[in-house]
């Protein structure tokens, strides 16, 4: 695994990367099997999917069925990849999940698309910043919201032959580049992305790249801000929130969420009982999406790299 | 099991309500209704349709049995007790701590039983997809679907009996326990579902409707599914709740009913005199 952010963007669409990812792993192994609901165009499966109907199952319009379909193939041995938007993967059949894949020990990876704010001209209806949360209440799950597309690809496969439910939010579009091709990313272990001593940034997802840039303008301040990828949200690396929770003794936990259930409480649990830090949180307050830009999103949502900087320098303050 | 004999299935369905009738008289009350409806369809399944091997509950080739109506586990478990996929004794553990025989079928907890079901709708999708993944990979092997009239209230049931059609699962056997009564009362007044037979024809079954209490009409219907084909197959089944017992069919609230020792004992007395008549 090798750092290389630099703040540009990796070329790469992600759902470029998924179009090519899910055929490559079908075609490595005889046992998976891809479902998606009526959103093969989104991802750039569609035509692979035409020429390989054993293989990728198109359910229409209707998700519940999809993750009992997905179960059921489980079940006889397929090691099923889902895919639909992020809120159809998480509220619209979180029960079916639970219970047809999750208590049913039916292992299946789910793949969320648009999380959050990337969700952009789909607009309110579409934008979930309560995916992580629902997740996170499902026992045994794995959760992950993905960094770049390097990360993607290594999380997928490795999902592949993971036990339980796999929980993957990722945005069709491209990310900052944070790792260099073909590193892999363990599942469960943060990455340490920058070192510091003042404050510690505990993001995912989109926040890393605000995260980063957040960090370079505190150093100007002269606040040493260390930067973690903890793109496993669940099970979360507590022993790395423990150990930069007490060599900072100050934390920032950004996330293109709902402040409540995701990353931030993950976090918080951890602190309440290994820790008690200061600690302040980038996230969505607790409201309902909106339609717009993902630039305006970010600023009207308070998801952007000034806003991480503002909370470090408040929860600096509070040491 | 290989039951030719019409005699035969139906003295096996009496003991499968004798064994339901033990599993729920054990704890004193569960869900007795729509138990002892589905008796003469799993005699037939396991009496001769279904191919399984009680030794090797998880042979990949072998047929399931996916029971929707998750709550009717007991008469399930009564069933598979007989066959020796587990001992007839532990009928009586049935819902105590720490066993392998919940309200509601739990494939992880009991030998021979194909899915876990429990939350209405859930076992239609999980079923097309046994079908669909044992199809995929050239299994021999056929799915039943047990689902009831009143958990076809779920919309879940027919996104997945659109789907099992459009992808032409004539590996997959739907049997509708059409027995007019759900928990809140008769299904006509909480939800009509209109006409089973046309709704299964216009999703693209191949669809019959039998009386679901005659082990006859059962064995000759599910005899035509064993063709395959292109088409899931329907099976309505026109059937009593509480059939076998005539006073707990008679009483219009069946869903879960308390069984104290007196009701056991007679119950189970006459439901043992009609086995030992059909055996001769």
């Amino acid at each position: 695994m090798k750092i290389v952010y630099d703040g540009t963007l990796d070329p790469r669409q992600c759902k470029a990367v998924l179009g090519e990812t899910i055929p490559a792993m079908a075609a490595e192994d005889p046992d998976v099997i891809y479902l998606d609901a009526d959103l093969m165009n989104c991802i750039g499966t569609a035509k692979w999917a035409a020429e390989n109907p054993d293989r990728a199952i198109n359910c229409g319009i209707a998700e519940a069925n999809m993750i009992g379909v997905a179960s059921g193939l489980a079940a006889a041995g397929f090691k099923p990849i889902v895919h639909t938007f992020g809120p159809f993967a998480s509220r619209r059949c979180f029960d079916q999940v639970f219970l047809s894949a999750g208590y049913a020990k039916n292992d299946i990876t789910i793949i969320g698309t648009d999380p959050g704010v990337t969700a952009t001209l789909n607009g309110g209806t579409h934008m979930p910043f309560e995916d992580v949360g629902i997740y996170r209440t499902l026992p045994g799950a794995t959760v992950i919201d993905v960094t770049d597309p390097t990360m993607l690809i290594s999380v997928l496969r490795q999902c592949k032959d993971r036990p339980g439910v796999k929980y993957i939010r990722v945005g069709r579009k491209q990310y900052a580049r944070v790792y260099a091709d073909g590193s892999e990313l363990p599942i469960g272990k943060a990455v340490t992305l920058r070192e510091g001593t003042d404050v510690v940034i505990f993001a995912v997802g989109i926040m890393i790249h605000e995260a980063l840039q957040a960090a370079i303008e505190l150093e100007k301040e002269g606040i040493s801000a260390a930067v973690v990828d903890m793109f496993t949200i669940k099970p979360l690396d507590v022993e790395a929130v423990e150990a930069w929770a007490k060599k900072t003794g100050a934390v920032v936990v950004a996330e293109n969420h709902n402040r409540n259930g995701g990353l931030y409480s993950a976090v918080s649990e951890v602190l309440a009982q290994r820790c008690p830090t200061p600690a302040e949180v980038v996230a969505v307050e607790d409201e309902y999406g909106e339609v717009g830009p993902q630039s305006y999103l970010q600023e009207h949502f308070g998801l952007t790299a000034a806003h991480v900087a503002e909370a470090a320098r408040a929860v600096v303050k509070r040491k | 099991m290989n039951l030719e004999n019409m005699n035969e299935i139906k003295a096996f369905a009496a003991k499968i309500r004798i064994a339901t009738i033990e599993a729920i008289h054990a704890i004193g009350q569960g869900h007795i209704g729509g138990a002892l409806s589905i008796a003469d369809v799993l005699a037939v399944l396991y009496g001769r349709e279904m191919r399984y091997d009680p030794k090797n509950p998880k042979w990949p080739d072998r047929d399931k049995l996916v029971t929707s109506k998750g709550h009717a586990g007991p008469a399930v478990y009564g069933t598979l007790a007989l066959l020796g996929f587990f001992p007839y004794e532990e009928l009586k553990t049935m819902n105590r701590p720490g066993t392998n025989l919940p309200s509601h079928t739990d494939r992880n907890k009991t030998p021979g039983v194909d899915m876990t079901t429990g939350s209405l709708g859930q076992g239609t999708s999980l079923a097309a997809g046994l079908a669909l993944g044992d199809k995929l990979k050239g299994r021999p092997s056929r799915t039943f679907l047990i689902v009831g009239d009143g958990e076809s209230n779920e919309g879940q049931c027919w996104e997945a009996f659109a789907f099992a059609a459009a992808k032409k699962l004539g590996n997959l056997v739907v049997l509708l326990d059409w027995n007019k009564r759900q928990l809140d009362g008769y299904t006509d007044d909480v939800l009509p579902m209109g006409d089973y037979v046309k709704k299964f024809e216009a999703f693209g079954f191949d669809t019959v409707k039998v009386n679901g209490n005659d082990v006859e009409e059962l064995a000759a219907a599910l005899e035509r599914t064993r063709k395959g084909g292109d088409k899931p197959y329907a099976i309505v089944m026109d059937t009593v709740k509480g059939a076998g017992v005539p006073e707990v069919a008679e009483k219009k609230m069946n869903h879960s009913l308390p069984v104290n020792d007196e009701q056991y004992e007679r119950w189970t007395a006459q439901l043992r005199a009609e086995a030992e008549a059909w055996e001769g």
